[in-house]
This record gives structure tokens, C-alpha cells and sequence, in this order.
């Protein structure tokens, strides 16, 4: 079978297993930290967002707004070849975190606004009447009850990331996609490709398949 | 002298409507005020502006306990010793029963967990709920998750309770539970202010009735006064409407 010779070599999978699990462990590196990094900024954005005085409200709209706009490769682009035009010069890897947290951050913070603003008034006006401040009245009673609404979304968005961070390979971090690509050049055989969507499936098809049981749970005790 | 609760010329507007036409006020300490009037005269803006649920205009006054209502420092100080029990309840519905109770106290008066915890269980038994605990609040009919509510509210010690319409919501069958609770709560020393359309708890429990009436308050006396003998038309055609249903 002249297919499987092709897309399925298996010595060749065999050889260049070990460099795909280096991309992957990269490629896990990069969408861990973004995310998390996403998670933390996107929160205080939102909060930011919603309860600041009127100028940083406003400067973190434009933030959101600029961010969900941009294209990710742009943004990538323009941090690793033209900051360093200005004297910042990012390695690869922070390049990539960078790009991609700033951007998750953004939609972070407006699935975060949406959850929010999602909890009825009476939540706050009885945490206030109670004399809980700011901090307490959002830690206690807000946040936890928003959660539960955002968790598919947020978990929507991983997938995002995960997904984006195979953009670092255009600079040049050597991630899942760019071992794969290497791979293939080495090995003058596409196998490794194949190889590397599949881990990608692998990874992500699960998380896929638990936003659509959350989704469906959510849906259901409304 | 100034009431415990100290209201003077309070005005509040939203938008071009004003909703307050300068409301006096002057409640006692220990003393139980209903606020009766119809929908939309404004009973529910005054007692939500006695804990700054609603701001209101600049040149009104507020005091409670001497301490003036406005936003600062003072104010969760205020919030914590002014109790207030809503129309839809507004428990937390992510927290069992006894944490609803529990939460306040220990982040606003920094009580330990073990004597929180306690003082909360003896509330609940108090308002007829004891067993109910460690549900959460999702599980309770209308009138138990009230009197959870109110539990909830004394948790805190307060020197006041605003109601606004406690009982509204309720199922009829109800009704009479969270009267019940509110009623034992009436000569405690709790200073208390119900808007509340059962006329029969307002006679019996209440020390002054207050008729409201597009924004102001029409009219104010005990409830022999206010429901025997009536002074102003616009009370007697109220009562009228409302009794004889
Ligand atoms: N948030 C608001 N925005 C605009 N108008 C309001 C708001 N809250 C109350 N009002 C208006 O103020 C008036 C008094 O309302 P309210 O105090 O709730 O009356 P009551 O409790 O006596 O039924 C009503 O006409 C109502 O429509
Ligand atoms: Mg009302």
C-alpha cells in the first residue's frame, strides 16, 4: 500500500518519535503558561473592565478590543522581529508566550465580564446589605457562582490556545509542528506530520468532547 | 431629638423621575414601622437608601445610630448593623444553608469559624429550621428559604432589619410562617422597618404606620390611627382597595 508507505511509514513514525515528543513537551510548555497567564490577566481585566474609574475602563476596553481584533501570527511577528527594533528582544519562547497570553487575556476577560454580569443583582445588593466589602462580596459570593457559567467557554478558549501555540513555529521554537516539519525534511516522508496531527487530536479532542458534556450539563439544570 | 434612624428632606430621582419628594423620618430605637402604600410610591427606594442600596441626592440626610449613610469607610459599618430582607430572598445559592448564616460573621465581625458556625445553628433553630442546615438553599420552599434569609440577617447582631415585602413571593400557605418569625423578632430591641402589604401584621405588630403615596409619605400614625380612622382621602381609598380584597 502505497498510502501507508507514504502517511503512515511506521520506521520512520518509530525514528522521529522521540523529536515530536520534544515538540510536544514545548508545545505543552508554551500553552500551559499562556493560559495561565491568560486566566490571571483576563480576570483583573475584566474586574478592571466592570468596576474601574472611567479611564482605565476605558483603556482596558480598547485593550480587549484591540486584542480580539489583531491576528495572532501579526502580533507574534511583531513581537519577535520588530520589538527588538526598539531594544526588546524577546527569546522565542517568551515571543510566543507573550502573543498568546495577550491575546487569551482578551477574550479571558470578556468571557469573565459576561459570567459577572451574568449573577443576578440581588447577589451583590445582599452581599452589600451585609456590610461584605469589595473583596469578600466578589471571593465569597460573585466569583464562585460565575464559574460555574464559565467554565465551558474558558475551557473553549484552552482549546484555543493550545491550538495557536503551533504559530510559534515561525519563530523558530521548536515545538510540535516545527519537529514535525523538520522531521519530515530529515526523513524525506510526510509520516511525521501525520504523527504531529495526531498528538494534536489526541490532546485536544478530549477537551472538545468535555466542553460539549459541559455545555449539555449546563444547559440542562437551567 | 433625632430618631435612631434620622431622615431628613431625602430626595432621590432616576433619571428625570424623581421617585422621593423630600421623605422626614424619624424611627426610635426598638421601634417597629410598617410602610404601607401602593406599587410604586417609593416604599421600597426609602428603605434601600437607608443602606445605600440606592444613593441619593447630596443635599438629604441619613443617620443611623448617629453615624451618617454615604459612601466611605463607614459604611460597611453601617451595612453590618442594618439587616435587610428581600422580596426574592437572595440567598447564596452556592452556599449550604448554614454557610448562607455563617459567611458575614466571619468576614465581617471575624468570628471564629466554631462560634460562627454555632451561633448560626441556634439561629436556625430559632426561625423553625434547624434541621435544614446542611441543604442548599435551592431545596427550601419559599418559606423556609425566607427565614433562612432572616437568620441570615440577625447573624450579624443588627440594630436594625429593613423587610421589603418579605412575604410577597410567598406561596399563601406561606405567609404566616415568616409573620410568625417576624413577629418574635417585633419588641426584641431590634429597630424595625417593614414595607408590607399584610395589613393584618401591620395592626397587630407595628408602633407607627406609614402610608406612602407617590413619593411621600401622606400620612403616619399608630395603627388604630392609620386603619380606624384615616385622615387624608388618599389612605381611605388605599385602605378601601386593598381590604376589601
Ligand atoms: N432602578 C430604577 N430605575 C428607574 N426607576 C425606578 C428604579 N427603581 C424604582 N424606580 C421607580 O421609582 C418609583 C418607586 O419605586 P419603588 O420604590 O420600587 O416603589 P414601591 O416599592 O413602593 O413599589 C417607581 O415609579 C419605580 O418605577
Ligand atoms: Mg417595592
Amino acid at each position: 500500500m502505497e498510502i501507508f508507505d507514504t502517511f503512515f511509514n511506521l520506521p520512520v513514525l518509530i525514528r522521529t518519535f522521540p523529536l515530536l515528543l520534544s515538540g510536544l513537551w514545548i508545545t505543552l510548555q508554551i500553552g500551559v503558561v499562556s493560559i495561565l497567564a491568560g486566566l490571571v490577566a483576563g480576570l483583573g481585566l475584566a474586574l478592571v473592565r466592570l468596576y474601574a474609574a472611567g479611564w482605565l475602563r476605558f483603556l482596558a476596553r480598547l485593550y480587549i478590543d484591540v486584542m480580539r481584533s489583531i491576528p495572532l501570527l501579526v502580533l507574534l511577528i511583531i513581537i519577535y522581529y520588530a520589538l527588538p527594533f526598539v531594544g526588546i528582544r524577546l527569546s522565542p519562547f517568551l515571543s510566543a508566550v507573550a502573543a498568546l497570553s495577550l491575546v487569551s487575556a482578551a477574550y479571558t476577560a470578556e468571557i469573565f465580564r459576561a459570567g459577572i454580569e451574568a449573577i443576578p443583582r440581588g447577589q451583590f445588593e445582599a452581599s452589600e446589605a451585609l456590610g461584605l466589602g469589595v473583596r469578600h462580596k466578589m471571593v465569597d459570593v460573585i466569583l464562585p457562582q460565575a464559574i460555574r457559567i464559565v467554565i465551558p467557554p474558558l475551557t473553549n478558549n484552552c482549546i484555543n490556545v493550545m491550538k495557536d501555540t503551533a504559530l510559534a513555529s515561525v519563530v523558530a521554537m521548536p515545538d510540535l509542528l516545527k519537529q514535525a516539519t523538520q522531521a519530515q525534511a530529515l526523513s524525506a516522508n510526510p509520516s511525521p506530520l501525520i504523527g504531529a496531527a495526531l498528538i494534536y487530536l489526541a490532546i485536544l479532542w478530549p477537551l472538545v468532547a468535555a466542553v460539549s458534556r459541559l455545555e449539555r450539563r449546563y444547559g440542562k439544570d437551567r | 431629638m433625632p430618631g435612631y434612624i434620622h431622615i431628613r428632606n431625602l430626595k432621590k430621582s432616576f433619571g428625570s423621575f424623581t421617585a422621593l419628594h423630600g421623605i422626614d423620618l424619624d424611627i426610635a430605637e426598638g421601634e417597629v414601622v410598617c410602610v404601607i402604600g401602593p406599587s410604586g410610591s417609593g416604599k421600597s427606594t426609602l428603605i434601600r437608601c437607608i443602606n445605600l442600596l440606592e444613593d441619593y441626592a447630596a443635599d438629604s440626610t441619613i443617620t443611623v445610630g448617629g453615624t451618617p449613610v454615604q459612601r466611605g469607610r463607614a459604611l460597611e459599618k453601617v451595612r453590618a448593623d442594618v439587616g435587610m430582607v428581600f422580596q426574592s430572598f437572595n440567598l447564596f445559592p452556592h452556599l449550604t444553608v448554614l454557610r448562607n448564616v455563617m459567611l458575614a460573621p466571619m468576614r465581617v465581625r471575624h468570628l471564629p469559624e466554631a462560634e460562627a458556625e454555632q451561633r448560626a445553628r441556634e439561629l436556625l433553630r430559632r426561625v423553625g429550621i434547624g434541621e435544614q442546615a446542611d441543604k442548599f438553599p435551592g431545596k427550601l420552599s419559599g418559606g423556609q428559604q425566607q427565614r433562612v434569609a432572616i437568620a441570615r440577617a440577625l447573624a450579624m447582631e443588627p440594630k436594625v432589619m429593613l423587610f421589603d415585602e418579605p412575604t410577597s413571593a410567598l406561596d399563601p400557605e406561606m405567609v404566616g410562617e415568616v409573620l410568625d418569625v417576624m413577629k418574635s423578632l417585633a419588641g426584641t430591641g431590634v429597630t424595625m422597618l417593614v414595607v408590607t402589604h399584610e395589613m393584618g401584621f401591620a395592626r397587630q405588630v407595628a408602633d407607627r404606620v406609614i402610608f406612602m403615596d407617590g413619593g411621600r409619605i401622606v400620612e403616619s400614625g399608630t395603627p388604630a390611627q392609620i386603619f380606624d380612622t384615616p385622615q387624608e382621602e388618599r389612605t381611605r381609598n388605599f385602605l378601601g382597595a386593598v381590604l376589601n380584597h
